[in-house]
């Protein structure tokens, strides 16, 4: 399996995503500078976490206008597997490959701590199975999806909700800091219509590894493989 | 040559004038007889940032040379942009801590931002890649009008800069007292990773050799900072605003990655970026290690705001700039680099071997609106040792504090109820929980942080050390330290007793102690009492770092920490780097197996309060007959521990410190939420309280597995350190023999909300 990583300026999350997919993983795995018009030949995108372009004017709005954003576009438009975790999700939805938007956390502040996630749809990084509950670790002060009625109505109706915030023992957060940053209907993450672009906010490849005392982001990375036919 | 002239609208020089900037008569004098003639505008600018407490250390390098800098590990000491030990394999840690004190008491957020990134900036400019940062912070009383802003401010503007550029803030430190209510210290540590081989040093070597300025435009920002740092606070400090520097940490992380890149390439001879009195430090000490000059083209000063003079641009602490020196001809790769990363770059002077700092601008020309054409004069022309070498240096008075009735023995009145007691100490601002910070802080990016804040008594760190041979992994364990109230009670044995706790608890996460660095914050120096608390502290700390195997490499003092005539408790904060052999003999300090024995390491306590959370609460002030500690005792106790570890016989080790013996139980207990029964260590003639509240150093809880009870006493009978069973992990309450009973949940809840008066 290839994977670009892509590297915007003031990415900072690059080496993670990179550690997790080549070196825990065994992915064959570069990064992709932003100046560069092409992803090569790559099975799988990531865009990972950081503060693209310092976030100035909004979380992951100027990254959308990088040389490499046209074939992300071009990959994701044929179908390939696009991950955008953290800065990624906010870029994702700036390019507009995913719906909503990711707004200050509702306490103001950054938070980083770990968190629980509901699976709510199988896909192509989630094989895990609807219903799994997963303890991811959380680093961001713009997490906050928001999306309007009718944006919500339509992800429920399309099967687009990836992950949900939930209690330790998987229960809806009910208004409870188990929901970290006061996302519209608890979501941590979604997908787009064709399911094979996903955005969230936790970082599955800052939990890869037993040293780190947490594994379970590495379930979202296997599923990739097997969608990809690698093993 | 011609004499340095003042530009349009500058005033001559005067001794009234150097006083405004912080020069006394006498250095005035020194200044005139030096020269043979009286400085440009410019000239005394220079001088007097460079001759400030701050880049001097005029009232401190008599007493820092006192310190132990030397061991077969250290790779580079003191007098460089930071410190480095080595971590084998051809790798070293480098690191440094900064203080950014009185920048952060005016705009707390700005202020504590670029205090991180200033640290950062002196450690990648070493060559090395930033792995994880830690901060000690100070503030006034809990209740103090200011704190809550001060605090948050402080907090928010670590985390803006570290969570930006990408570098974990994986630990620290916090403590209020009311000596930081009109004077809050923030001190910022940094620790990154470069092969020795390839360490950069920020020399202006080689004649003739380009000097690029790299990074973000020069402004107006921070003029005069340095100076302001080496001066008291009083009432007129809400007029140093323009003095506060602004921070770009997005800026900050291009220029990261395009210095790591640059130098990858060789083709830089120095490098050093501008921090305190920016270009002109810059430039000129490392004109003064290679034994070089400099001449500077201020023409060329890439700037952001027009009518710049050389005064401004000599002095400003504008963030994020590098100066480097580019080997002749390499120049384009340096631009190419700086182009891949948009980075601004201009050559903007060059080595000479005069050995003289020398600085030419001209009147009328400004190239941020094309005004004039350039045409330069003169402006500076400095012997670089009249600034550096030839500082002032002074052995100033001191006069020991006299004894006075606060330094008596006194254990306060013993509570009614010892369980209500803890569960109250454990939530007070001093001891409960710091997570409402570090939650603010990303500790985690970089995959590499195995043991995260509140998890163990220092923050373990993995680090991919890569060469030719592939990417080894690597262990390091971090902590800072200090607690002013004992250094106030016995300069001497607080001081040595910052160094003890920050290598007793890299030492409690199963790492050795490889070097420290340090901060030292005391008030003014030509105060003699407070000036004998700066003598008596460094005395203590090179007896500790001595005895502990702790050699200081890296270090930065801040003197004049006063409001109004009033002094901080002195706080020479110290930062320790060590390494575990193998990340397996890593410790948490929680409890972590029902059933496991808990034991005491060291000599039990004697129930001396003094300087103790306990009794600053209880009377109000810094009082008590000190503590002391005995450095021999705790060079054992770290030894016994270390091999504990390393032979993988503990479960968990924390050390007692602040809030005493049944706080440190307390925060055994709640972070696995396991309870347990234990008596107090023996001690038959102190009462209960004090033994439970004593902060007395140089001891360690442990929990072992029962199976391990034979082995663990014979180590510690190897190494003569006093091994007693207290009791067991067990239930969900801590019990203390005859003293109290309390659930864990009511210690957790108590201890979680600690801040909250604060913050909320």
């Amino acid at each position: 399996m290839k994977v670009a990583v892509v590297q915007f300026p003031g990415s900072n999350a690059d080496w993670d995503a990179l550690h997790a997919v080549r070196d825990v993983l065994g992915a064959d795995a570069w990064y992709a500078f932003h100046k560069e018009h092409s992803v090569g030949d790559a099975d799988a995108v990531v865009i990972p976490g950081g503060f693209s372009y310092g976030d100035y004017l909004r979380a992951g709005a100027i990254a959308g206008f990088s040389p490499i954003v046209s074939s992300i576009r071009e990959f994701a438009g044929r179908g390939g597997p696009v991950l955008g975790i953290c800065n990624g999700f906010q870029i994702l939805t700036e390019m507009g490959l995913l719906p909503g938007a990711l707004t200050r956390n509702a306490h103001l502040r950054f938070e980083c701590r770990d968190i629980h996630l509901r699976v709510e749809t199988e896909g192509p990084f989630t094989d895990m199975g609807k219903g799994t509950i997963l303890r991811l670790p959380i680093a961001h002060a713009d997490g906050r999806y928001h999306t309007t009625e009718d944006g919500l109505a339509e992800l429920e109706r399309n099967d687009q909700v990836a992950f949900r915030y939930t209690t330790p023992t998987g229960d809806p957060p009910n208004g409870s800091d188990a929901n970290p940053n006061g996302s519209v209907s608890d979501i941590a993450g979604v997908y787009n219509r064709e399911k094979n672009v996903l955005g969230m906010m936790p970082h599955p490849e800052r939990a890869s590894e037993g040293i780190l005392g947490n594994e379970q982001g590495l379930t979202l990375f296997t599923s990739l493989r097997r969608h990809l036919g690698f093993e | 040559m011609s004499r340095p002239a003042n530009f349009p609208g500058e005033p001559d020089s005067s001794p009234e004038i150097a006083r405004e900037f912080g020069l006394a008569q006498h250095e005035w004098d020194r200044i005139l007889s030096t020269l043979s003639r009286a400085p440009s505008y410019a000239e005394l600018g220079v001088i007097s940032v460079m001759w400030s407490e701050h880049c001097s250390y005029k009232s401190s390098r008599v007493h820092l040379a006192r310190l132990p800098t030397t061991g077969p590990q250290v790779v580079q000491g003191p007098g460089e942009n930071a410190g480095a030990v080595d971590i084998g394999d051809g790798f070293c840690a480098v690191f440094k801590m900064e203080s950014h004190n009185h920048p952060s008491y005016i705009e707390p957020y700005q202020g504590a931002a670029t205090g991180v990134g200033g640290i950062l900036r002196d450690v990648f400019t070493m060559g090395a890649r930033p792995v994880a940062s830690l901060n000690s912070l100070r503030f006034g009383r809990p209740e103090h009008p200011k704190t809550p802003h001060l605090l948050k401010g402080v907090v928010a503007g670590i985390g803006g800069y570290g969570n930006c550029i990408g570098v974990p803030t994986v630990g620290g430190e916090v403590q209020f007292d009311a000596s930081y209510d009109g004077n809050i210290l923030v001190n910022a540590f940094t620790v990154g990773i470069a092969k020795t081989d390839d360490l950069f040093f920020g020399v202006a070597e080689g004649v003739g050799n380009p000097i690029i300025y790299v990074g973000a435009k020069t402004g107006r920002d921070g003029i005069h900072g340095a100076t302001m740092a080496s001066a008291e606070f009083g009432e007129e400090t809400d007029s140093k605003l323009p003095t506060v520097q602004v921070g770009d940490p997005f800026m900050e992380k291009l220029l990261l990655e395009a210095c790591l890149e640059i130098f990858a390439t060789d083709c830089l001879s120095g490098v050093q970026d501008m921090g305190a009195a920016g270009l002109t430090s810059s430039s000129v000490e490392m004109a003064d290690r290679a034994g070089n000059g400099i001449e500077l083209d201020l023409d060329a000063i890439p700037r952001r705001t027009k009518a710049l003079s050389p005064y401004e641009m000599l002095l400003s602490e504008s963030q994020e700039r590098m100066l480097m020196v580019a080997k002749e001809g390499r120049e384009q790769e340096v631009f190419e680099l700086c182009a891949k990363w948009d980075l601004d770059a201009s050559i903007v002077g060059r080595v000479t071997d005069t050995g003289r700092f020398v600085c030419k601008a001209t009147p009328g020309y400004d190239p941020f609106d094309g005004t004039g054409k350039p045409d330069p004069i003169v402006v500076v022309d400095l012997p670089v040792d009249l600034l550096t070498n030839a500082a002032p240096k002074y052995d100033r008075p001191q006069q020991e504090r006299a004894e006075t009735a606060s330094l008596v023995s006194m254990a306060g009145d013993a509570p009614d109820d010892l369980g209500d007691e803890l569960v109250r100490l454990i939530g007070s601002p001093n001891i409960g929980s710091r997570s409402w910070i570090w939650r603010q802080y990303d500790h985690i990016v970089r995959d590499g942080t195995v043991i995260r804040p509140g998890e163990g008594d220092a923050a373990v760190i993995r680090v991919f050390c890569d060469d030719a041979d592939g990417t080894r992994e690597k262990f390091l364990a971090i902590s800072a330290d200090c607690n002013g109230r004992h250094v106030e009670l016995d300069p001497f044995a607080g001081a040595a007793m910052a160094v003890a706790e920050c290598t007793r608890n890299v030492v409690c996460v199963g790492a050795k102690p490889l070097g420290l660095t340090d901060c030292l914050n005391f008030g003014n120096p030509e105060v003699p009492e407070q000036m004998w608390r700066f003598a008596r502290a460094i005395d203590g700390l090179a007896a500790a770092c001595t005895a502990l195997d702790a050699p200081v490499v890296s270090g930065n003092v801040s003197l004049y920490n006063e409001t109004d005539g009033k002094a901080i408790l002195p706080t020479p904060t110290v930062a320790v780097v060590g390494q575990l052999e193998d990340p397996e003999h890593r410790l948490g300090l929680g409890f972590s197996n029902e059933g496991d024995l808990i034991a005491h390491l060291g000599r039990p306590s004697r129930g001396v309060l003094g300087g103790s959370e306990w009794l600053v609460q209880r009377t109000g002030s810094v009082t008590g007959a000190p503590v002391g500690i005995d450095l021999d005792a705790e060079a054992a106790l770290q030894r016994a521990v270390l091999d504990l570890a390393r032979a993988k016989l503990l479960s968990s080790a924390h050390d007692v410190s602040d809030g005493g013996f049944a706080v440190c139980l307390a925060e055994a207990c709640i972070a696995h939420r396991h309870g347990a029964k234990v008596s107090l260590p023996s001690n038959e003639d102190a009462p209960a309280h004090a033994l439970m509240f004593s902060e007395e150093p140089s001891r360690i809880i442990v929990s072992l597995s029962p199976g391990h009870l034979g082995e663990v006493e014979e180590i510690c009978q190897r190494h003569g350190v006093p091994f007693e069973k207290l009791g067991i992990v067990t239930g969900q309450s801590l019990v203390i023999e005859g003293v109290c009973d309390v659930s864990i949940a009511a210690l957790e809840k108590s201890h979680s909300t600690a801040l909250d008066a604060i913050v909320s």
